[in-house]
């Protein structure tokens, strides 16, 4: 199966509450919380598109784009 | 002897008008005297079909009826007063959430474990506010089988027609006596069934909407509309909501449309009460002794009648009020410590010429009782 | 179909406290469901009342929000009344297993075709923080001012004993078990127990000063083994994940349809 690739972290802003598990549980450290505590994909380049923080994100907040 | 005429217990004559009435699905717990009601609709109600399921307890007979009438079934459970207890969070659910079920209490004597193979009429106030917060409730009785079959299918019609629970008080004597049954012919008595919406799938569904008539259109649980069902307040999509004007509307709306319709729900019948001076106002088995005690002294030139109450709740009070206009003494014949006795009071204009003829003591109240007591009422002493 | 196409989303973002694990909880879920291509109309979510309860207000499926501990018991009059629908009933420790722990048992001893989820995260949330069924001994709670005396349940012992057909147990930190151990749940018919150790960094975790939520995962990640693993063997105190029951034994439903069929030939 071919490496998925990135298309975009895609973060409801509106929903997410900053409590920062995607952040600490991203093996590749690509999140991290603005002066707003909202979580944002800051190094998008390193992702692997592992999904783990969509599948952790209690806030239901994140969704984790490929490209098809 | 044709086969609608039967010789049966009082239990088995509300078995039987629930058949009538179209039960498919009963759940309740084993508890004296109630129990002949479960057992008769385990056997009966899988031949047609229906479903009878006994669980761990009486919280969890409530809550299953109420889960299955939401898919579209009618449901009963049957009780016992401790039983009747443990089902009252169940009942307010039902009442907050506008399920129509029929619960069924064959009264014993309480408070407690209290007197279970014997009869009262103590869980009347209990059925009225037994379960916590404002509220309105129907409640029903009968004293003679035909009419605990003909009660109880109106409480399935009460039920659909104002989607709310429905609750029998009958009694340990009624429950357990034998006498005549006629099983009507199937339309003789009406029946209501489910009010269903017209709504199409797909369409937006308010299942707390009502029609210009009050009455609320149901969508089968399950089926084509999804829709939240809570005992929190809730807007008229049934999402909970604590928005002061939500929360007041449906308050309102859960009391008036049983109190609005205070007289629509009222049943009673009438013995010799044109030129009553003496009024009886009895129901559930202790009528039966009234009744008799009516009959007797007619024929010696006593004006007495009687008015034997089938509604409990709402309690009938505009025409307690009126049907006892005129009467010099109005005695109330229950087998409690007085709580229809205190409806009545509240009712008429004159409270101070309302008495109570009661017995608490397991054993069903005799003519002779009554009888004693009009004496001593009436200055003859016993 | 998406996750968030199983969503009412008007209701977002949800009630929970930041980094609660229930909401982690009702993402692995909707993805189970997913993943069976269930669709929302055959879906039923019955549950009782607490911070796990809130969850059926958030599902575009049929939602029956109850009484506190009674899930199961309304579960089961829809589940008979209407069989063909997918049941789920998620509720908190003390929802599930102190008010309604006679209805788990019995739901699992009639093995009717449900999945119980118990959210467990050792604490009642909603009133504040107090010990439940599952807080486990020597904790601190709001009502255990000098530490828990009661111990706790043993949700896996508890629901094998009492004749689930499926019996799992994993956490909020292990959200692929989660999902995979929630699709077999769902799929599986008969009474299928899934215990999801959730945290609650608002009461449970400052009481207890087990941290934020992340070191609440932290803690499930490390104290946590597979089945039979040789962690478990070296280390008895950890906490077993996976599935511990996967049998099939006539379900209640079914079994219904033989009354039926004896009751309208006149048998026994």
């Amino acid at each position: 199966m071919a490496k998925p690739k990135l298309k975009e972290h895609h973060i409801e802003r509106e929903w997410c509450k900053g409590c920062g598990i995607c952040i600490e549980f991203c093996p590749k450290n690509v999140l991290e919380l603005d002066e707003k505590d909202k979580a944002v994909a800051v190094r998008l380049e390193d992702c692997i598109a592992c999904r783990m923080c969509e599948l952790r994100c209690p806030d239901l907040a994140i969704e984790v784009i490929v490209q098809e | 002897m044709s086969d609608n005429v039967k010789f049966v217990q009082g239990n088995e004559a509300c078995v039987e008008g629930a058949l009538y009435a179209g039960l498919n699905f009963f759940a309740g717990y084993p508890i004296t005297p109630s129990t002949e009601v479960a057992e008769a609709l385990s056997s009966r109600l899988p031949q047609k079909g229906g479903k009878f399921i006994q669980m761990e307890d009486e919280i969890a007979s409530i809550c299953a009826i109420i889960g299955a009438s939401l898919t579209g079934h009618k449901v009963m459970t049957a009780t016992s007063g401790p039983g009747f207890s443990l089902m009252q969070e169940g009942l307010g659910y039902a009442i907050m959430a506008e399920i129509p079920c029929v619960i069924v209490n064959v009264q014993r004597g309480g408070p407690s474990t209290g007197n279970p193979t014997h009869v009262s009429q103590g869980d009347i106030n209990q059925a009225r506010w037994g379960t916590h917060g404002d509220h309105a409730v129907i409640a029903l009785t009968a004293s003679n089988h035909q009419d605990v079959f003909a009660i109880t299918v109106d409480a399935f019609n009460l039920a659909e027609t104002y989607r709310t629970p429905v609750v029998l008080l009958f009694d340990e004597v009624l429950g357990h006596m034998r006498e005549k049954l006629t099983i009507p012919d199937p339309g003789q008595i009406p029946l209501v069934e489910r009010l269903w919406t017209s709504v199409k799938e797909g369409v937006d569904y308010h299942p707390y909407l009502p029609r210009e008539d009050g009455r609320l259109p149901m969508s089968d649980f399950g089926g084509v509309h999804r829709y939240n069902v809570t005992g929190l307040f809730h807007d008229m999509w049934g999402f909970p909501s604590a928005d002061p004007g939500v929360v007041h509307g449906l308050l309102r709306h859960l009391v008036d449309k049983i109190y609005n319709n205070e007289n629509a729900i009222a049943r009673y019948k009438e013995y010799y009460m044109e030129d009553a001076r003496t009024i009886f106002i009895s129901y559930g088995s202790s009528a039966r002794s009234a009744l008799h005690v009516v009959e007797y002294l007619r024929p010696r030139g006593v004006p007495i009648g009687l008015l034997e109450l089938q509604t409990l709740w709402p309690f009938p009070s505009r025409i307690v009020r009126e049907k006892c206009a005129d009467a010099q003494a109005v005695v109330v014949v229950e087998m409690n410590m007085g709580q229809i006795l205190n409806e009545v009071k509240t009712a008429v204009d004159r409270p101070d010429s309302v008495y109570l003829a009661n017995r608490i003591d397991g054993t069903l109240i005799t003519p002779t009782d009554i009888r004693n007591i009009l004496r001593v009422i009436q200055g003859k002493g016993v | 179909m998406a996750v968030r196409d199983y969503l009412r989303e008007r209701f977002f973002p949800h009630m929970w406290c930041p980094g609660c694990g229930h909401g982690t909880i009702l993402g692995a879920l909707l993805r189970a469901v997913e993943s069976l291509g269930l669709k929302k109309s055959e879906m039923v979510m019955v549950s009782g009342i607490g911070c796990s309860s809130r969850i059926s207000g958030y599902v575009d499926f049929h939602t029956l929000h109850t009484l506190h501990g009674r899930a199961l018991a309304f579960a089961t009059g829809v589940k008979l009344s209407r069989p063909e629908v997918k049941l789920m009933v998620p509720m908190g420790d003390g929802d599930a297993l102190a008010i309604g722990g006679n209805h788990f048992i019995h739901a699992a001893r009639r093995n009717i075709d449900m999945t119980a989820i118990v959210m467990n995260n050792r604490i009642y949330g909603m009133t504040g923080g107090q010990y439940s069924p599952l807080t486990g001994y020597g904790a601190l709670a709001t009502t255990a001012p000098y530490r828990n005396i009661d111990h706790g349940f043993d949700v896996v012992t508890l629901a094998s004993a009492a004749g689930a057909t499926f019996v799992a147990r994993t956490t909020a930190y292990h959200v692929q078990q989660a999902k995979d151990i929630l699709q077999k749940a769902i799929a599986h018919k008969g009474f299928s127990v899934v215990e999801i150790l959730s945290q609650c960094p608002t009461y449970f975790g400052r009481k207890n000063r087990m941290g934020s939520a992340v070191d609440m995962l932290r803690w499930f990640k490390e104290n946590t083994t597979k089945i039979g693993s040789k962690a478990k063997a070296e280390n008895p105190d950890l906490i077993e994940r996976g599935i511990f029951v996967e049998k099939q034994l006539p379900e209640y439903c079914s079994e219904y349809d033989k009354v039926l069929e004896r009751a309208q030939s006149g048998g026994s």
